[in-house]
């Protein structure tokens, strides 16, 4: 008897283990943090690369997670930076909502953002479910062209092709404006960055995640054990989207200007690629990714723009023959190796 | 309105000589090739080339363009595209991106950024009146061209040996592979064949598609949605295709204002719809005809 | 005696052939019903019209007295309608203390949760050891799936539809590929399950059929060809021409 009491105890231990805190990742904010203080000069680069992490992250939900492959990620976010631009356009001097929040106020921009990129994204979410892998590719791409061509050609919305100037975001919380130095910026992005990503590893450490992690492993199954699968997908889809819709509403806000280049196809395949350089399925590859990817970027694209592009394909073939898993997928590996499993974990 | 029709099939018949590789690969081996677009882009660079630099004839580019680009793809398809087959799905996309890349780097870096302009021989030069409608020589030259390919594509998959050996690896690559039919030849093949039709279609498209360094990423998703819509198991179903959507797109293109006078109505300048008419069709399918408007039965 | 689970002339045609022919068939609440069949009948085939997983081209299917025809798997899973397939099914990253909390989680509707981690209901975790402990599995159940020997799985593959509750289970040879000095323990697994569930036990080793059968229906190029108690099928001529010619075939 008290055989299956340990079974049980043991049990629920392992399952909750998946979700527990361990010190790597501890390590991994209070450094992202302390940048602040060692890269005082560098903080709107970071500020761009946690945006860039931040999407990154939000194609994991779908493809590291849910194994649904997207090629239009960048579709949700420059709908989000669209909305929050335009709601910080026009709302400068607007009456305020509930007569204390201003239209313009950052927040507020990040729920619009969400909201429209939301609801684009549970809207395109029921074609992403027909048929194959092929057909996915070909809706998710499709869905950011045709974004892009309304950004380039709606011109008295967004400017056309030379994108919406006169972004004015209130100032954070009523009290902080973005400032020329980034500083404001960065701990803004940082903390949203940090708030999104607990409520990702809420998601995907539930029984929701688990339910998402099962699909990609095999949907017949899971439909046999009386799983809603679309249901699930279509869920994890919008959410998703939502998230890009953040992550372009802030680069709209702390960079004070929306274009068509945020929803052009580059950007939703150099998302992918940092999550892939990352590793996909472990929440923190987009964000590895996408500091690796700045700073190979920075590095590569300052001798000539050709140069990063060619560099970029090539990482990508060495990465696709030899490397499985990204860097996270590499790390994992080393340390099953060099500390073998002590049982579980 | 006969010549809109007209430019349409011709830009369809490019399109399909253009897919068509992309299309069987796919039905073959389960394939996603995205960087079939590079093929046709170099196909359309070697003749810019051939034509603009060494005054070779337009007529002689064709030809060295399909030689050229069969070999290419023969050559990455064993050592490159060989390593992917089993694969998933999303490795193959990301590496074909990666090919992608690779090839508008290198494009961008030997012939500059802008936009290729071909000088066509006089002969093709110059529109004729046919049926009351006015006829682009060129374009007439396409459709012949694109239409004798067609003809002898079937031909060569309904009555050859290699064609029956081909159809069935894409029906049951497992049986055929029982059947003792070498599919990895076949494959290898049929790789080449494509890549090769696709360089034939870049060089031949160089007067009607814009030719620069982006151009396998400008047309994927043109290329994504014959696949789509036509189907892998025949080449009728993303032939149709093909003309549908070129079709579609220059008719799209000439109405481009049709909503005009809609906006005024509603006091909001809306956009032309020429840029967005393939798009409206690719959903449109999607929603009617899930597994594409012309497969039979079920898709894989 | 209720009837749980019928078919009425239910027929599959791919293309020119027809995989399942008019096929009316009942069962009845705690059966233990054995499909058999030479290779090719149709056995497959027909379980997968029956769990949704192909939809027949004509013909009714009733589970208790609703017409489940045109419903998706996933509603007659949830509906009480179990199985296994004969190529396991499994996930293959999972431990199988996941795989069957999950599997309890969906059919108590809670797989979408999300505000609290998995596994924080304990009484989902107790009921998933007791089902590993009873089906034995309980020393590998926080091992990978994917890396249990292939009876085990077979074992795991068994329990997901069990964790289901199901009124009615289909076995898909569960024995299938299985050494055969662990069939015995597959064969106890299936003969503990509740007398009230309905089994339906697709399988070729006739030893096995035998030993668990109380029904038998012997499907022919997907028609039903005859049913009966073991005995009467045993010792059918007709039953063992067609199972004679096939050992003939198999010998050439």
């Amino acid at each position: 008897m008290s055989d299956i009491d340990a079974d049980k105890v043991r049990a629920r231990a392992s399952l909750l283990a998946e979700g527990r805190w361990r010190w790597p990742e501890v390590l991994f904010w209070a450094v992202a943090a302390s940048l602040f203080f060692l890269v005082p000069t560098k903080l709107t680069l970071l500020s761009e690369i946690m945006i860039l992490g931040l999407l990154a992250l939000s194609i994991d939900l779908v493809l590291g997670f849910a194994g649904i492959v997207t090629l239009g990620q960048g579709a949700f976010f420059g709908l989000g930076a669209y909305t929050a631009a335009l709601m910080a356009k026009h709302g400068y001097g607007a009456a305020p909502l509930l007569g204390f929040i201003p239209i313009n106020d950052p927040l507020l921009g990040l729920v619009g953002g969400a909201i429209v990129a939301g609801i684009v994204g549970f809207a395109t979410s029921f074609l992403v479910l027909r048929g194959s892998d092929l057909t996915r590719l070909m809706v998710t791409l499709g869905v950011a062209l045709i974004v892009e061509e309304l950004a380039n050609k709606l011109k008295w919305l967004t400017g056309g092709s030379d994108g919406l100037q006169g972004v004015l975001p209130a100032p954070l919380l009523g009290k902080w404006d973005f400032d020329l130095y980034g500083q404001v910026a960065f701990i803004y992005a940082f903390v949203i960055l940090f708030v999104m990503f607990l409520v990702a590893r809420q998601l995907v450490n539930s029984q929701f995640g688990m339910s998402l992690k099962a699909i990609k492993q095999n949907s017949l199954r899971s439909r046999t054990i009386g799983m809603p699968v679309n249901a699930r997908l279509v869920t994890v889809y919008t959410i998703a989207a939502m998230f890009a819709g953040v992550a372009g509403a802030m680069l709209a806000q702390t960079t004070q200007f929306a274009s068509p280049d945020m929803v052009a196809f580059h950007r939703s395949a150099d998302a992918l690629l940092i999550l892939i350089f990352g590793g996909a399925g472990y929440l923190y590859g987009g964000l590895v990714g996408a500091v690796v990817f700045r700073v190979m970027q920075d590095f590569l694209g300052g001798i000539t723009p050709q140069y990063w592009q060619f560099w970029l394909g090539v990482v990508l073939l060495l990465l696709v023959l030899f490397v499985r898993g990204g860097i996270l997928g590499l790390l994992r590996n080393g340390r099953d190796k060099f500390f073998p499993k002590s049982g579980k974990d | 309105m006969l010549t809109i029709l007209f430019d349409g099939v011709a830009y369809g018949m490019l399109l399909f000589v253009l897919a068509v590789g992309l299309c069987v690969t796919l039905g073959l081996m389960n394939f996603i090739n995205l960087a079939h677009g590079a093929f046709a882009m170099a196909g359309g660079y070697l003749t810019v080339l051939l034509l603009n630099r060494y005054g070779v004839s337009f007529y002689l580019c064709l030809p060295a363009a399909f030689i050229f680009c069969g070999i290419l793809g023969a050559v990455l398809e064993r050592t490159l595209y060989v390593r992917l087959y089993d694969k998933s799905h999303l490795d193959q996309v990301l590496f074909s991106i990666g090919l992608i890349f690779i090839s508008i780097a290198s494009v961008d870096y030997l012939m500059g950024a802008s936009q290729q302009i071909v000088n066509l021989p006089s002969g093709l030069q110059g529109r004729m009146e046919v049926l009351g409608a006015s006829i682009g020589v060129y374009r007439l030259f396409v459709i012949v061209i694109c239409g004798l390919l067609t003809i002898g594509l079937q031909y060569a998959l309904s009555k050859t040996r290699f064609g029956s050996r081909l159809r069935a690896a894409v029906d049951d690559g497992r049986v055929a592979r029982g059947m003792g039919i070498d599919v990895t030849r076949i494959f290898s093949v049929t790789f080449a064949i494509g890549s090769a039709l696709a360089g034939l279609g870049g060089a031949l498209g160089t007067g009607i598609l814009s030719l620069d360094p982006s151009f396998p990423l400008k047309y994927m998703i043109l290329f994504l949605i014959v696949v789509a819509v036509g189907g892998t198991s025949t080449i009728t179903g993303p032939f149709f295709a093909s003309i549908l959507l070129g079709v579609a797109d220059v008719f799209g293109k000439y109405y481009d204002n049709i909503l005009e006078p809609l906006g005024k109505l509603i006091g909001v300048e809306l956009p032309g719809i020429g840029a967005f008419t393939i798009y409206i069709l690719m959903v449109v399918v999607l929603i009617v005809r899930p597994q594409g408007l012309f497969v039979r039965g079920a898709s894989r | 005696m209720t009837v749980v689970l019928e078919t009425r002339n239910l027929v599959k045609k791919f293309g020119g052939i027809t995989a399942t022919d008019n096929v009316s068939f009942k069962l009845h609440k705690g059966a233990r019903h054995a499909l058999i069949g030479p290779n090719g009948a149709g056995k497959t085939t027909f379980v997968n019209q029956l769990s949704g997983v192909l939809s027949p081209t004509s013909g009714t299917i009733l589970l208790g007295d609703q017409d489940i025809t045109g419903w998706s798997a996933r509603r007659r899973a949830i509906s009480g309608l179990a199985r296994t397939f004969q190529i396991n099914q499994l996930f293959a990253d999972f431990t199988p203390v996941q795989t069957i909390v999950l599997a309890i989680a969906e059919r108590e509707s809670k797989g979408s949760e999300w505000y609290r981690p998995a596994g924080s209901r304990s009484e989902y975790v107790d009921e998933a050891v007791d089902l590993l402990r009873q089906l034995g599995l309980s020393d590998v159940m926080d091992q990978r799936v994917g890396s249990l020997a292939y009876g085990r799985q077979r074992l795991l593959e068994i329990t997901i539809a069990v964790a289901a509750k199901p009124h009615v289970l289909l076995l898909d040879e569960p024995a299938a590929g299985v050494p055969e000095s662990e069939r015995d323990q597959i064969l106890e697994v299936v003969a503990s399950l509740s007398p009230d569930v309905a089994l339906v036990l697709i399988e070729h080793d006739m030893d096995l059929v035998f030993r668990f059968a109380k029904s038998i229906s012997v499907l022919v190029n997907g028609a039903l060809f005859v049913e009966g108690t073991p005995n009467e099928i045993a010792n059918d001529p007709r039953v063992r021409q067609v199972y004679l010619g096939e050992e003939e075939l198999l010998h050439v």
